[in-house]
């Protein structure tokens, strides 16, 4: 993992000595909250609807025991005991009191963590793929790229009043688990004639214009990294909207002035700053390289494992959904799903976040990822040790074997806590896992995404659910739109909209009849729900869902 | 013709816990019950500047429409009942300091 320098280190605890002070200042009265909210945003600290909300970065998802056991602290000392993991990697607290939040970036401070860029028109924490380091399908490890991302863009003098919030997502696999397609920028890793470079894309973004990126260059050398995104985000700083916020987004930019102006500008700029960067970036890389280094793996024959899985059918399904193939044929890649049914998903205890911590250093060789699916990952972790794992998960209530499945769903705060919420989404998940949990049908579902978001924002990625749910404020009542199709893979689409929303009380009966009508309309048990609504289209589903309208018309 | 005015009540949050509170005829309370009803709207709107003027104790000071017909003003909006009552998936918030009383 990345080690803070002297520099670092000395940054950030200026950065929270400022902060302090500031909030020192609020609280006599000397700054309004017009002048401290700006201050308070760069440093990650919301107004919600009942209290503060603290975000803190997780950098590109990765973090080791000791944070984990300082996250867990925090929400003990300062919070109620629990944190919520979010879709930007970032873990949220919604109860903090003003006075105690400078002493939590101290807390953080001391594990190297803050919550710098966590807010505001700046480039934001920067995210890559939770199986980074571990995943079979991999090229190679997209961190040490991501953290010289986090390096160029924290506090970097240009770009902190870009036209808007500005977010960068890096795979280094084809098969793309961090939605690149839906990110201001997304980096994805190739291989062109045996030389490492990247696959650019931009604009993508979701919020209440979605749109898929587009390619703007198929093939980047890696050592040209830095000053091709520095040439993207100027280009973007100066061209970008700033007369109207919804339009201000980079999505948005590229859009109205095209693919092709946009990247002769980019070009035009590149041409211009790339003398600039002269190998110290290549340099810091190499370093950041050796802090990435593979873990030395155990060499040992896979024998519990499979005994486990023999005797205990509990402990079949849990591996069967929960662990994905590792790059070393002994180890597993574990996620922790916290996604109980009936649960808040993405909210861990402090105890649970401790155990967790525990079982990465006791197991896992010391890591923990955060995904933007809102559960928690053991990326290394050896075979002959998951039946001690998956029992001590278990019996802390992290041992659902749901992950992929339609419980496992994405949920932002929605209206239980945001104050820009038009509805809520929490009480909607809750709901529906709980529903398919007494069906005992989610097994046979199979894969199915179901993401849902309190407004249109898409805080909750709504877009690119198989089934997205989007909460609206229809004459003062809540109400559900539904969406279909989205995908946030390589292949990412945005989801259609079936049809007029429904109320709380009816949106969880219309999943119910959608994933019924999947069952029977799909080919074989092995076609997916998406599968299935790319070949057969809309229609039948949505004659699932209304069968109202479907009587009228016969 | 204007739109007549409908009564409400001065919120906002409360600086130091962010606590949802409503502006009672001497100061503040953190109990929508106990809020002051405004049905004069050049008084509300004093009402309102007052508040916004408290800048070392208050945030965000706005005025939200309340159902007045009963003995003490009710939300009218689902957003404002989740103010006054804290969020639905913990018992958290006001719900919290409610069991405790
Ligand atoms: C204090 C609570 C939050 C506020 C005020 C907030 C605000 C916003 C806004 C205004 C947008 C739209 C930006 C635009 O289209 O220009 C947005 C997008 C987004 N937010 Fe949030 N958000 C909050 C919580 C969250 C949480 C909890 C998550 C993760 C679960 C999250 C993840 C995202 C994502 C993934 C997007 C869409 C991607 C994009 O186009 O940027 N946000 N948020
Ligand atoms: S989608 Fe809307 S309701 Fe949900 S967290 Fe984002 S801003 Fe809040």
């Amino acid at each position: 993992m990345y080690n803070y320098t002297d520099f670092d280190t000395a940054f950030i605890k200026e950065r929270n000595a400022q902060f302090r002070a500031q909030v020192e200042r609020r609280i006599d009265g000397s700054l309004t909250e017009d002048e401290f909210k700006p201050l308070r945003l760069m440093n990650g600290l919301y107004l919600q609807l009942h209290a503060y909300m603290l975000r803190v970065a997780i950098p590109y998802g990765t973090l080791n025991s000791r944070q984990m056991h300082v996250l867990a602290d925090i929400a003990d000392k300062w919070d109620k005991g629990y944190g919520h993991f979010t879709t930007r990697q970032n873990i949220q607290y919604n109860w903090p009191q003003l006075r105690d939040v400078p002493d939590m970036l101290d807390a953080l401070g001391e594990v190297q963590m803050h919550a710098i860029q966590t807010s505001g028109n700046t480039i934001r924490n920067v995210t890559a793929d939770h199986f980074a380091g571990a995943a079979a399908d991999e090229i190679a490890d997209p961190r040490p790229v991501a953290e010289l991302i986090r390096q160029w863009s924290t506090d970097h003098p240009e770009f902190q009043f870009l036209p808007r919030k500005f977010k960068v997502a890096v795979t280094g696999s084809p098969n793309d688990r961090a939605v690149t397609k839906a990110h201001d920028i997304g980096l994805r890793m190739v291989e062109r004639d045996g030389v490492a470079g990247f696959e650019v894309i931009v604009g993508g973004g979701l919020g209440r214009t979605p749109m898929i990126g587009k390619v703007l260059k198929d093939f980047l050398p890696r050592e040209d990294l830095l000053p091709y995104l520095e040439a993207i985000v100027s280009v973007y700083n100066l061209l970008g909207r700033r007369d109207n916020k919804y339009k201000a987004r980079i999505k948005i930019t590229l859009h109205e002035n095209g693919l092709e102006d946009f990247s002769a500008r980019v070009e035009e700029r590149y041409a211009l700053i790339r003398p600039q960067f002269t190998g110290v970036d290549q340099q810091m890389l190499a370093a950041i390289e050796a802090d990435f280094a593979l873990p030395t793996f155990r060499q040992e024959k896979v024998r519990e494992y499979h005994e486990a899985r023999d005797h205990y059918p509990a402990f079949r399904s849990w591996a069967d959904t929960n662990l994905a193939e590792h790059r070393e044929p002994g180890y597993a890649i574990v996620t922790i799903s916290l996604k109980a049914h009936g649960a808040t998903p993405g909210d861990a205890t402090s105890a649970q976040m401790r155990l967790m911590a525990d079982l990465a250093k006791r197991y896992g060789h010391d890591e923990l990822r955060i995904s933007h699916e809102q559960n928690v990952i053991l990326p290394h972790v050896h075979k002959n040790d998951l039946p001690s794992v998956y029992s001590a998960l278990r019996a802390a209530g992290l041992g659902t074997a749901n992950v992929g499945l339609i419980s496992d769903i994405i949920a932002c705060p929605g209206m239980d806590y945001c104050a820009l919420a038009t509805a809520r989404s929490i009480p909607i998940a809750q709901e529906i896992a709980t529903r398919f949990d007494e069906l005992k049908l989610e097994h046979d579902v199979g894969p199915l995404k179901i993401k849902i978001s309190g407004c249109i924002n898409a805080c909750g990625h709504h877009h690119v659910g198989h089934i997205g749910i989007l909460g609206l404020d229809r004459a003062g009542v809540e109400n559900y739109q539904i969406t279909l199709g989205g995908d946030g893979t390589e292949d990412a689409s945005i989801g259609e909209r079936a049809g007029p929303g429904f109320s709380a009380e009816e949106i969880i009966p219309a999943i119910e009849r959608l994933v019924l009508a999947y069952l029977e309309l799909r080919d074989e048990p092995a076609e997916t729900f998406l599968q299935t609504y790319r070949r057969l289209g809309l229609a039948p589903f949505k004659a699932a869902l209304y069968p109202e309208a479907q009587a009228n018309a016969a | 013709m204007p739109r007549a005015f409908t009564p409400k009540v001065v919120t906002a949050n409360a600086l130091l816990e962010g606590d949802v509170i409503y502006q009672t005829a001497t100061g503040w309370s953190r109990d929508l019950a106990e809020a002051e009803v405004l049905t004069d709207e050049a008084d509300a709107d004093l009402r309102l500047i007052d508040a916004a003027q408290q800048v070392d104790s208050v945030v965000g000071a706005y005025l939200a429409d309340v159902d007045a017909s009963a003995d003490t003003p009710k939300p009218t909006h689902f957003r404002e009942d989740f103010r006054a009552k804290g969020p639905s998936n913990y018992a958290h918030g006001k719900q919290e300091a409610a069991s405790h009383v």
